[in-house]
């Protein structure tokens, strides 16, 4: 099993830092070559990819909850900091996530590049991107993972300052120093739990344990919790982003390229969550318990504002990122809830709404390109047009919307379904009235969307449209859009494709919360 | 020595001191300037020696032997520069010489 | 079969995908599909009805087989079941006696039969009610409620098969098929009318922009209904739920170029959403209530004995009922269900008539014992569903009776009807509820599809500006329409003669608090009669006006792909009455194999029904009411009739009088719901609340945000030009300025006199001498 052997001791490194190559080859080619550029492209990702699938398939899924292909290097001795990386049933969704997404975005973007063009520059962010995606998601040092955090932030400010809509400056401005805003607290945070553990290690397995310890032998003072998580709540809070510390995410959504928004939405959103789940809880779970109340109130106001934010849209690609909001206030809720079923729940709903999201966006920034525009008023008569890419918006909207069948429900109902009987003694009357704000939320949700299709689609053209050709959907777009098609349809008729390898993760992880008083 | 001699010699030092200090805070001519130092080192000197001969000790009169030596010296020097000031400018007087202000 | 009734659902879903995929490439451009799946499907279905008769039959006659020795012994029993010893005998035998006591009461009719015996017998269990709460016996339900209702003396296994669908935190969740009578009976009705509608639709959407995904949605709807009917949980239910809300929507907005017609599509996709957040709220009670269970047989069990206490049970079926309004058009939540006649009319026929708005009270049949219980049906005086159903039945007729529009009158009728339907469940009459569901569905189907081929051949909907005498022009079309509309208005022996007259005997036996349902039943039945009758004759009758009138393409009847299936519903109309006729009363000669067919079949029989309840009741035929409503029925065709065909009457009458006007004006406004919604609650969610929040997010959060920013800016200003361009670098400078003044001040005493240095030298040494000297 030598092949294993290999695959155990450098299969994680390759597959995040493959990308990163391809982008160091990509710097020594001339810029002229845009071919060479899209090639290198595509093979760095689609190698990436290649390891990671061997990784997935060589996972043991049986033993989804335990770190596998474990690697642990001496990294940075000074401050106890090791290259730490290992991948569980939490990571691998969301890993296969970033996988498809990345490729897909590269092979959209083939004829697609947003002005001024320039396809080395944005490939190579692309690329920068993917590694600090993929990093994210394999670091387990709390170090490392603060790295690979703030490593995604330069590419995308890049992305959206330089191949921006009109106010790109603006947005990307905002979208830094927000981030940044954030994640200055959560280092603060980091480091007060490494000290407060004693500081030998960053690990998270080891921190966790650390607090554990501390708290068993009650020499931690609540207090100190709950401000700790208090920073990593900021931290994670405005990358989710959470009501009300959204407001970046519509602009940075707006004045982004398509594929920087497809990336933004499908995976980016996604870390902050993903935090939540891999540091957030497992470290502090005591303090969790004491924000959970306050996390559901803010996820339940995000899931109903985010929909009003939407109905008040006149923008199409606005209105979706508001949409964002809302549904990643359901993933919210399922974290909030403690108990193993909300985060299944909630891990699906990440994967869900990266990939339907994404679709969205992927589907406006064509409407662009052919129409110029994304003002809901001027639109309409899109079946008409180009029924393919009509069918595509209908598809997705339904969706996103949380039609059962497809992958949106699964993330929203077993949400809703968990916030009746949350755990770790959290008041059950209080999650029951956010459940039922958040089944409200759907018919909200019901509302934006549809009335967002029935504007864009049906109907007939607007005059100013009426003789232009249209060109219905490309190759490349096909090529693009069909894998994501047709995994919001299989998630969404057979959900344990997620769940099995999420459920002994989160289970692990709701156990600790379930026995938390004892 | 005894003590009523002492304080005698000790009032002439101080008498001559301050017929010097008036001398040289007054006295417009470079020359009596001069003069009124050297009555000011000697008032010193009476001092040195009296008290010397107060406590039997010979030191004080070694002393004020090198203070004339230095007086002598100096004397010769100021006396030399006085001399150049004169050539120069025609006049001694103190009034009419700002150099040193720099 | 049974057990591979599941492939039911997944043949028309197949052929869902493959008219998608290869139907524009077909000579039928996929008709022939979905036309081949749905034939395949009604046989299937047909196959599934006989065996399961079968399977009722058989476990029939395997009771009698154990029980019939011990009848007479039974009897003993039952009676001792008043005596405070019942709990006692029952203990150790508590599964057998379940099923056999109620078939010594059964016999009893078989012998005598008389209602009058049955009505002892229901007195009698009664009376032991109150001895046993005393005791806490539980185990005399079953031989009580048999007693009671005396048709339930077996228990039918439904056949159940499921697959593990999907796990998460320790719990499996399962997909699967629960087969028991209700699925099988709507099995038979969804296949049926749906190919028959399949049918129609070749000749009546022929030629349409869309005909290829007309077919698919057709499909993908039966695929869902037949999947719902057939659920054997309640996610799975919840899942195809929304799926036939999707067709629904898909199928409203076929012709979405106009706005109405996606803005109906819309609003009854929105609607509908709405009452999913009962349904979802109360499918999540319910799922922890049984102990975190979607499974809808463990559901019932755990409700009929009361496992799920009554507080859950009340909570969930308040819930679930939001989403039986909203799905099955009920007041106050009906309003899409007129609008949904934007869509083409065979879908009208098949979804908004027949099968799919018939799903919320397909639910609460299926959850039966969480709504008799929670809703506590037969014990309580008036209860939830019932008066939603009674003020349906009403505020629908009402409704019916403005109306141009044709379809919209079948519209309204069907929200009447569907309050039938929630009446007959809100007061225990849960096989009245069912087989008028079954009649219903034959017959407004029938109505819908001539209604349909009428405009087929005008081009219009609306009776009073293009139709009128059409009966010349299509008899075919007139005499099945008449007959369905005799059915509709229960004219003996007509389908709805029969049912209608069940849900009112119904509502007649529980007494007390109920009668008001008797009542508002039987006007309900006037207005029907009343508002049929007006239809038919502006349609059919006096001159032709508009496109009917129009002499250079005069109306003409129909294809026989339209006539045929309108022949075969008005056939169903007239014979599906007979499937449960009673034998009782005035009807005692009916041959006991004829009698209540469809409640011998379609009638789940087990635990997981309240029929082994001893507040569980049959309504027995009653031949006063039957007699009454037939004659208010008349009455109203009548009035009706005298008023249109003959122009009797005070007409004019909303002209002159102030009254009659503004009430014609509530009803033509529709109770004014309709402006609720659309101006005042969603207009206010899309207007001004969304907009403040939108303003709140720009202003406020982002003011905040900005205001921040702003403030930094400003901050580094401030620190720039105050702090560092101020203090800062006026210490530096100052330092330096103050080195200079003092160098100004030294440099008056600097005259370069020697003599006023030495004075000052003496000064200075005079001073330090005079300080030594006081300091020594």
């Amino acid at each position: 099993m030598e092949n294993n052997d290999f695959l155990t001791d450098w299969g994680i490194s390759l597959m995040v830092f493959l990308p990163l190559a391809g982008a160091l080859i990509m710097m020594l080619l001339p810029k002229a070559e845009e071919a060479a550029h899209k090639v290198v492209a595509v093979g760095a990702s689609l190698a990436s990819a290649a390891v990671g699938i061997a990784l997935l398939a060589d996972f043991d899924y049986d033993n989804a909850e335990k770190l596998q292909f474990v690697v642990d290097r001496s990294w940075i001795d000074v401050i106890s900091s090791r290259y730490l990386v290992g991948i569980d049933g939490l990571s691998v969704p969301l890993i296969a996530l970033t996988l498809l997404i990345t490729p897909l975005v590269i092979i959209y973007s083939w004829n697609h590049f947003p002005a001024p063009h320039n396809p080395k520059a944005f490939l190579i962010l692309i690329l920068v991107l993917h590694t600090g995606m993929l990093g994210t998601f394999v670091a387990q040092d709390l170090i490392l993972f603060f790295v690979f955090f703030e490593v995604v932030l330069l590419p995308m400010y890049f992305m959206i300052g330089v191949w921006g809509g009109e106010q790109r400056q603006y947005a990307a401005i905002k979208f830094f120093l927000y981030t940044l805003f954030g994640s200055a607290l959560m280092i603060v945070s980091f480091l007060a739990v490494f000290f407060v553990t004693g500081g030998d290690s960053f690990s998270m397995v080891e921190l966790a344990r650390g607090v554990a310890e501390r708290n068993a032998a009650g020499d931690l003072a609540m207090s100190t919790q709950v401000l700790i998580f208090g920073g990593m709540f900021m931290g994670f809070g405005i990358k989710v982003p959470m009501f009300p510390f959204h407001t970046w995410l519509p602009d940075a959504h707006t004045q982004a390229p398509t594929q920087g928004s497809v990336i933004l939405a499908a995976v980016l959103l996604k870390l902050g969550t993903y935090g939540f789940i891999r540091v957030a809880l497992p470290i502090l779970p005591e303090a969790a318990v004491e924000w959970a109340p306050y996390i559901g109130l803010l996820a339940v106001i995000g899931i109903i504002y985010g929909a009003l934010g939407c109905l008040a849209q006149t923008d199409m690609k606005r209105l979706i990122a508001f949409s964002s909001v809302a549904h990643m206030g359901f993933v919210m809720l399922g974290i909030a809830t403690l108990t193993d079923f909300g985060l299944n729940a909630a891990v699906f709903g990440m994967v869900a709404h990266g990939l339907i999201t994404g679709m969205l966006f992927f589907v406006a920034g064509s409407i662009k390109e052919r129409f110029h525009t994304l003002e809901i008023k001027r639109l309409g008569g899109l079946l008409l047009q180009a029924p393919k890419l009509g069918w595509i918006l209908g598809f997705t909207t339904m969706a996103s919307l949380g039609l059962p069948g497809l992958a949106g429900f699964w993330g929203e109902f077993p949400a809703i379904l968990s916030a009746y009987n949350p755990g770790a003694d959290l008041s059950e009357e209080l999650f029951r009235v956010y459940m039922v704000v958040a089944a409200i939320g759907t018919v909200l949700a019901a509302g934006y969307l549809l009335w967002l299709f029935q504007r864009t689609a049906f109907g007939t053209p607007n005059d100013e449209f009426a003789d232009e050709h249209i060109h219905d959907v490309h190759g490349s777009e096909w090529l693009a859009w069909l894998p994501m098609l047709l995994l919001v349809l299989v998630l969404g008729v057979y959900p344990d494709l997620i769940f099995q390898v999420t459920d002994p993760a989160m289970d692990a992880l709701g156990h600790t919360f379930a026995t938390l008083g004892d | 020595m005894d003590d009523l001699l002492l304080n005698q010699f000790l009032l002439l030092g101080a008498v001559l001191f301050c017929l010097g200090v008036y001398g040289v805070l007054v006295r417009r001519n470079a020359v009596l300037v001069l003069m009124s130092i050297e009555l000011i080192l000697n008032a010193v000197n009476i001092n040195l020696i009296a008290f010397g001969a107060w406590r039997g000790d010979v030191a004080g009169s070694v002393f004020a032997l090198f203070v004339i030596a230095i007086a002598a010296a100096e004397v010769g020097v100021g006396l030399a520069i006085v001399l150049l000031i004169y050539r120069n400018r025609r006049s001694v007087d103190l009034d009419d010489i700002a150099e040193l202000k720099g | 079969m049974l057990d591979i009734a599941w492939v039911i659902p997944l043949i028309p879903a197949a052929s869902f995908f493959l008219i998608l995929l290869f139907g524009k490439r077909m000579p039928f451009k996929g008709a022939e599909i979905g036309i081949f799946a749905l034939g395949l499907c009604f046989a299937m279905a047909v196959v599934t009805n006989v065996q399961w008769f079968q399977r009722v039959d058989d476990a029939e006659h395997a009771a009698h087989a154990t029980s019939g020795a011990e009848a007479t012994d039974e009897h003993a029993a039952s009676d001792a079941a008043t005596t405070e010893h019942a709990t006692e005998s029952h203990a150790d035998a508590e599964g057998d006696e379940a099923t056999e006591s109620p078939s010594s009461a059964a016999e009893e009719h078989d012998e005598g039969g008389a209602a009058a015996e049955g009505g002892a017998a229901v007195e009698e269990s009664h009376a032991g009610d109150d001895a046993h709460e005393s005791d806490g016996g539980e185990d005399d339900h079953a031989e009580a409620g048999g007693a009671g209702g005396g048709h339930t003396e077996f228990e039918v296994e439904p056949v159940r098969e499921s697959i593990t669908w999907w796990s998460s935190g320790g719990i499996d969740f399962s997909v699967g098929m629960l087969l028991d009578g209700p699925a099988v009976m709507m099995l038979f009705v969804v296949t049926l009318i749906s190919l028959l509608v399949h049918i129609y639709s070749t000749d009546y959407v022929g030629g349409d922009r869309r005909y290829t995904h007309y077919f698919a949605f057709l499909s993908l709807f039966s695929a869902s209904m037949l999947g719902l009917i057939m659920s054997e949980n309640t996610l799975q239910l919840l899942t195809c739920w929304e799926l036939v809300g999707l067709c629904s929507f898909a199928l409203i907005g076929h012709w979405w170029e106009e706005k109405p017609n996606s803005d109906a599509a819309l609003k009854a996709f929105i609607t509908n959403r709405v009452g999913d957040v009962g349904l979802i709220c109360g499918v999540i009670v319910l799922f922890f209530g049984a102990g975190q269970t979607f499974d809808i047989v463990t559901i019932n069990e755990m409700a009929v004995s009361g496992e799920i206490s009554h507080l859950v049970l009340l909570v969930g079926a308040c819930s679930l009922l939001a989403a039986v309004m909203s799905k099955s058009g009920q007041f106050i939540l009906h309003t899409w269900l007129p609008d949904a006649m934007a869509g083409p009319t065979p879908v009208s026929a098949l979804i908004h008539a027949a099968t799919m708005v018939v799903a919320g009270i397909f639910m609460v049949g299926r959850l039966y014992p969480v709504f008799f219980q929670g809703l506590s049906i037969g014990v309580s005086g008036v209860n939830l569903l019932a008066v939603i159903g009674g003020v349906t039945v009403i505020g629908g007729a009402g409704l019916a009776f403005v109306q141009t529009d044709i379809k919209k009158v079948l519209a309204y009728s069907t929200v009447s009807q569907l309050g039938y339907m929630a009446m007959a469940l809100g007061v225990g009459a849960w096989t009245a509820a069912f087989f008028h569901l079954f009649t219903h569905a034959m017959f407004k189907a029938g109505l819908f599809l001539g209604s349909g081929s009428v405009a087929h051949s005008v081009h219009s909907f609306d009776m009073k500006e293009h139709m009128g005498g059409m009966k010349r022009f299509m008899p075919k079309t007139y005499w099945t329409f008449v007959i369905s509309t005799g059915a509709l208005i229960g004219l003996f022996p007509l389908a709805c003669f029969w049912s209608k007259d069940e849900i009112l005997a119904g509502a007649e036996q529980l007494g007390t608090g109920y009668t008001a349902f008797l009542v508002v039943g039987l006007i309900g039945a006037f207005m029907t009669a009343a508002y049929m009758t007006r239809c038919v004759y502006l349609t059919f009758h006096g001159e032709p006006r508009g496109h009917a009138a129009d002499a250079a393409h005069p109306p003409h009847e129909s294809g026989p792909r339209i006539v045929v299936p309108l022949y075969i519903l008005s056939g169903m109309a007239v014979l599906a009455g007979f499937t449960n006729l009673p034998n009782t009363g005035a009807l005692d000669f009916v041959p006991d194999s004829w009698a209540l067919r469809f409640e011998h079949f379609y009638e789940p029989k087990g635990e997981y029904f309240p029929s082994v309840l001893d507040t569980f009741s049959h309504p027995e035929f009653n031949i006063g009411i039957a007699i009454g409503s037939t004659i208010i029925g008349l009455l109203g065709i009548g009035l009706a009739a005298a008023w249109y065909f003959r122009g009797l009457g005070p007409h004019g009458l909303t002209e002159r009088n102030k009254v009659a006007r503004a009430g014609h004006r509530v009803l033509v406004e529709k109770y004014y719901l309709d402006r609720l919604y659309t101006d005042i609650i969603v207009g206010a969610v899309k207007g001004p609340i969304a907009k403040a929040a939108y303003w709140f997010n720009q202003k406020g959060i982002d003011g905040v945000i900005n205001g921040a920013g702003t403030a930094a800016v400003r901050g580094g200003q401030f620190v720039y030009d105050k702090i560092d361009q101020g203090v800062v670098d006026t210490i530096v400078n100052g330092s330096g300025a103050a080195a200079e003044g003092s160098g100004q001040g030294l440099r008056q005493m600097q005259t370069g006199r020697v003599q006023q240095y030495a004075a000052l030298l003496f000064a200075g040494a005079a001073i330090l001498a005079g300080i030594f000297i006081i300091v020594i």
